[in-house]
């Protein structure tokens, strides 16, 4: 077994950053300009990663998936950013904000790369306002901030329930500026199917346009996979339709390690599910928390009168009501981390008191909220959440409080990156949800969104000239390289091979089966027994796909079907590893739950003796079992206990 | 609930498009209406797949399933796009296609789908178009030139929060394209006017404001967008209620910007 070399700088945790930094090569602007970079997603991290790129000088192609630039999914991001500026004075810092992370992520990330997002996400602030993203104002002028989850300062900042949306509207913007300056050229509708190897070095890839289904060739200097995670592995999940882990995927199967799949985050605010044709979960920010109180009935009666639709919320008195959160967890109360939340939300359903028909539902009230602020306030803060509920679930929250459970929302893992965001193929890179490097076991709310501009923005574009730098004598890569030759013979084969099985299943119908598997036994509470089964069932169901899926339409031209069953596909493999990983780490700790490993009060029991480590994984070829490589962590500077959230 | 759907079925920019009728049945009130095109669609592809065993009385004509751009289903992205029963995201107002549900339809009823008919927005499939001139326009100059790193604190500008939460309001725009397409003119200018008004309103936003209502508003003439004739059309339909103040605000940069010339 290998140990991976992290590359993480010796020296003072605070002076890490800035050492490295004076350390590695710069690339002159004169040999910018003859280096290509593709970068891969216009999310978060591939638009601020394109953009900036362009502007140092070296020529960028970015590729989506959507029509536009702006439709990646960091555009559903709803509450806020994380950043460590203490505008509050509330006394907030990079060293807090690094230690809430830590913590938040159960000691499973690596310590540098975290206190380097903390020191950089002050920046962020800065460049976003900037660029003209209009995020909340007090009326002196400046700017506001909200709480999150696993924090007990203020240092969220948000423009209302839309900040995901608006920082990338800035991202995209400075995107277009450098399209416009012909720094970056962009290709919507374009859907990367494989990476490009040359001589051990990531130089292309291999795309389909999806408006006329042509496959093309992209050669480049080194490739940045922005391509985001992996949760609709779940099918059901608050992630967009066409989110998809199959770029990472294929640069797995070309040999870059996938570390810590079986990270992944269940988001508890979400709507619950209503019925078996619904096609995805709408989350609901986690800063409805500030204010929203989260009860079940105490009484199992009065559960199951709400089941049964006899009684509404409204009508439960005070004293029946159990404020579940604030009773387990006292000092952060209805703030507690999205893994805690969760868990104590599945808890109560379990025992029988859930609220819906589905008994899996608990309640977010505002009834309190709206007493103590007005209806007002709370609709200058929640306005467009309450009126998006309202549309889906035909309720008013000012009257009855809001329904919500657990979903599928976020991955922490991803593929396995150094200190410089390399994966371990030279030349490929991986930034914000499409690595695994900075959440470890569980994301903090307002942190997916610091990330990925951070990777993007600040630490990217310093970290790929290291590497240029040795390469700026190397001419253009030729597309019509054998490799390249190769790699779309072998894309063009799959394509054909999935069209012409032409059976007797959908493709929906294959990733709603995944789905089930995954929910049941790679979901909210995994075991040893379960995981072995889901291994099998996802085996079992991955030959069935491969033998009578049918894919309608054809090759060459638009076809959404297609699309779909090129990434259920990857979704099959990228299921099996999520459980091989679940399996093999024989521990609880954040969103990854063992049954077996569990206090008596129900909490997660972590095993810092043995796995306090990085899983990664490397692809050992088709129907071989991967291989496991693990980067021990060491903690020099955060104090590793058990997290506590009650007092 | 069931329903008699008339899809707009079209193979390519090219072909020449023409009307089919479907039918769904036992779709619950909840279902959004996008899933109901799921469920059109699973349809659709099982009566391919074998058409006695799958009939669901869906009587598609071996066109296969229907194309349409979707991705978030929250409203917030911007890819859905349908014209449902002659308007734009149908018949509810403040809510884009993929926050419809099936509760505000009469059951029993027909529905029409068609894609956004607009001259800036040529059908790729069905219902798909290719929405690409929004990206160029806002390429011709919906930025703020600030390249990344050294820009001052973020708290070096204070920005009276009327201002910012009227650019807020501007900023809302998820360029679906509902307003050129509810257009009788097929003009973009809420869209553009969105982007101008919200960053004319900041400081930050306004040192290059004159040189950006020019340059935006040449780049829609010349994509073959058409002009505003003040219908209010687009206000009607925009799916995150942008008011035509904007483009009022767009005029103003836009003019002040000609007289300096």
């Amino acid at each position: 077994m290998t140990e991976l070399i992290s590359k993480v700088p010796e020296g003072p945790l605070e002076l890490k950053w800035s050492k490295h930094k004076a350390d590695i090569k710069v690339v002159s602007p004169a040999n910018k300009r003859k280096m290509e970079i593709i970068v891969i997603g216009t999310g978060l991290g591939g638009a601020s990663a394109a953009a900036s790129l362009g502007e140092l000088g070296y020529n960028v192609k970015v590729f989506c998936i959507s029509d536009s630039p702006r439709r990646a999914h960091s555009i559903a991001a709803q509450g806020g950013i994380n950043a460590a500026k203490n505008y509050q004075n509330d006394n907030d810092s990079i060293y807090r904000l690094f230690y809430d992370t830590i913590k938040g992520g159960d000691y499973r990330s690596r310590e540098a790369n975290v206190y380097r997002l903390a020191e950089v996400s002050n920046n962020i602030i800065d460049q976003c306002v900037a660029q003209g993203v209009p995020f909340a104002r007090d009326y002196g002028g400046l700017l506001d901030n909200r709480s999150f989850g696993g924090a007990q300062v203020s240092r969220t900042f948000y423009a209302r329930g839309q900040t995901g949306q608006q920082l990338l509207l800035g991202a995209y913007a400075a995107l277009n500026r450098a399209v416009s300056k012909g720094q970056v050229k962009s290709y919507p509708r374009h859907e990367m199917l494989d990476l490009v190897i040359i001589n051990g070095e990531a130089k292309g890839i291999i795309a389909r346009n999806l408006t006329n289904g042509k496959i093309e060739r992209f050669g480049a200097h080194a490739v940045v996979l922005a391509s985001g995670g992996y949760g609709n592995t779940y099918f059901l999940s608050t992630n967009a339709m066409n989110s998809n882990g199959s770029a990472a995927w294929q640069c797995y199967k070309k040999g870059a390690f996938f570390a810590n799949p079986c990270f992944a985050q269940i988001h508890p605010t979400c709507i619950p599910i209503h019925g078996d044709q619904q096609s995805k979960l709408t989350l609901m920010s986690e800063s409805l928390r500030n204010d929203g109180r989260i009860w079940v009935p105490k009484k199992l009666e009065d559960a199951k009168k709400l089941q049964e639709g006899k009684i509404k919320g409204s009508q439960i008195p005070e004293e029946d009501r159990d404020y579940y959160l604030e009773r387990r967890y006292p000092a952060f109360g209805n703030l507690v981390p999205r893994d805690v939340a969760s868990r104590a939300a599945k808890e109560r359903c379990d025992a029988g008191y859930g609220v819906n028909n589905t008994g899996k539902a608990v309640f977010l009230d505002f009834k309190d909220a709206i007493k103590r602020l007005g209806k007002e306030v709370v609709d200058a803060r929640y306005g467009n959440l309450f009126d998006m509920y309202k549309e889906i679930t035909d309720v008013d929250p000012h009257d009855e409080p809001m329904m919500i459970y657990p979903a599928i929302h976020y991955t922490m893992g991803g593929l396995w990156v150094d200190y410089n965001l390399m994966t371990t193929i030279p030349g490929l890179y991986a930034i914000g949800e499409a690595n695994f490097s900075d959440h470890g076991g569980n994301r903090l709310g307002a942190s997916a969104l610091m990330q990925g501009l951070a990777d993007g923005y600040f630490i990217l574009p310093y970290t790929i000239g290291d590497y240029l730098a040795g390469k700026f004598k190397e001419p253009k890569t030729d597309t019509n390289a054998p490799e390249f030759e190769a790699a779309e013979k072998a894309v063009q084969a799959k394509i054909d091979k999935l069209m012409n099985i032409k059976g007797k299943k959908t493709v929906d119908a294959f990733h709603k089966e995944l789905g089930h598997i995954m929910w049941e036994y790679v979901g909210m509470a995994r075991n040893e027994a379960g995981l072995k089964k889901a291994i099998e069932l996802i085996q079992a169901l991955k030959k069935e796909f491969w033998s009578n899926v049918y894919v309608a339409g054809e090759t060459g031209v638009f076809n959404q079907e297609l699309e779909k069953a090129l990434r259920v596909a990857d979704f099959l493999e990228i299921g099996e590893l999520m459980a091989r990983d679940a399996l093999n780490r024989n521990e609880s700790c954040g969103g990854h739950f063992r049954e077996e490993m569990q206090t008596e009060e129900g909490e997660t029991k972590r095993d810092d003796v043995n796995y306090m480590y990085v899983a990664a994984w490397e692809y050992k070829g088709e129907d071989k079992q991967p291989e496991l490589h693990k980067e021990p962590l060491k903690f020099e500077f955060a104090h590793v206990a058990t997290r506590n959230y009650k007092d | 609930m069931n329903f008699t759907l008339k899809v707009w079925r079209q193979r390519d920019a090219k072909s020449k498009g023409h009307f089919e009728t479907y039918q769904v049945k036992d779709i619950s009130e909840g279902t959004s209406f996008l899933e109901m095109m799921d469920i059109l669609n699973e349809q659709l592809i099982g009566e391919k797949i074998d058409p006695v065993a799958f009939d669901k009385g869906c009587h598609g004509n071996q066109s296969g399933p229907v194309s349409f751009d979707h991705d978030c289903r929250e409203g917030i992205c911007g890819a859905c796009s349908l014209y449902i029963n002659g308007r734009a995201h149908g018949p509810e107002s403040g809510v884009t296609t993929c926050q419809l549900y099936m509760r505000k339809f009469k059951d029993g009823s027909t529905i029409t789908i068609e894609p956004w008919r607009s001259r800036g927005f040529p059908v790729i499939k069905d219902l798909v178009v290719d929405r690409g001139a929004y990206d160029k326009i806002l390429q011709a100059g919906g930025f703020i030139s600030v390249n990344t790193g050294g820009v001052p604190d973020a708290n070096a500008i204070p920005i009276p929060k009327k201002n910012a939460d009227e650019s807020m309001d501007a900023a809302s725009c998820v360029g679906c394209g509902a307003c050129a397409a509810t257009c009788k003119n097929g003009s973009a200018m809420l869209f553009v006017a969105a982007r101008v008004s919200s960053l004319a309103l900041l400081p930050q936003g306004k040192v290059e404001g004159a040189r950006r209502a020019k340059a935006m508003v040449a780049k829609m003439d010349e994509l073959g967008f058409g002009a505003c004739t003040n219908t209010r059309a687009c206000e009607m339909e925009c799916p995150k209620h942008i008011t035509v103040s904007h483009i009022a605000r767009l005029n103003r940069e836009f003019l002040t910007a000609k007289f300096k010339d």
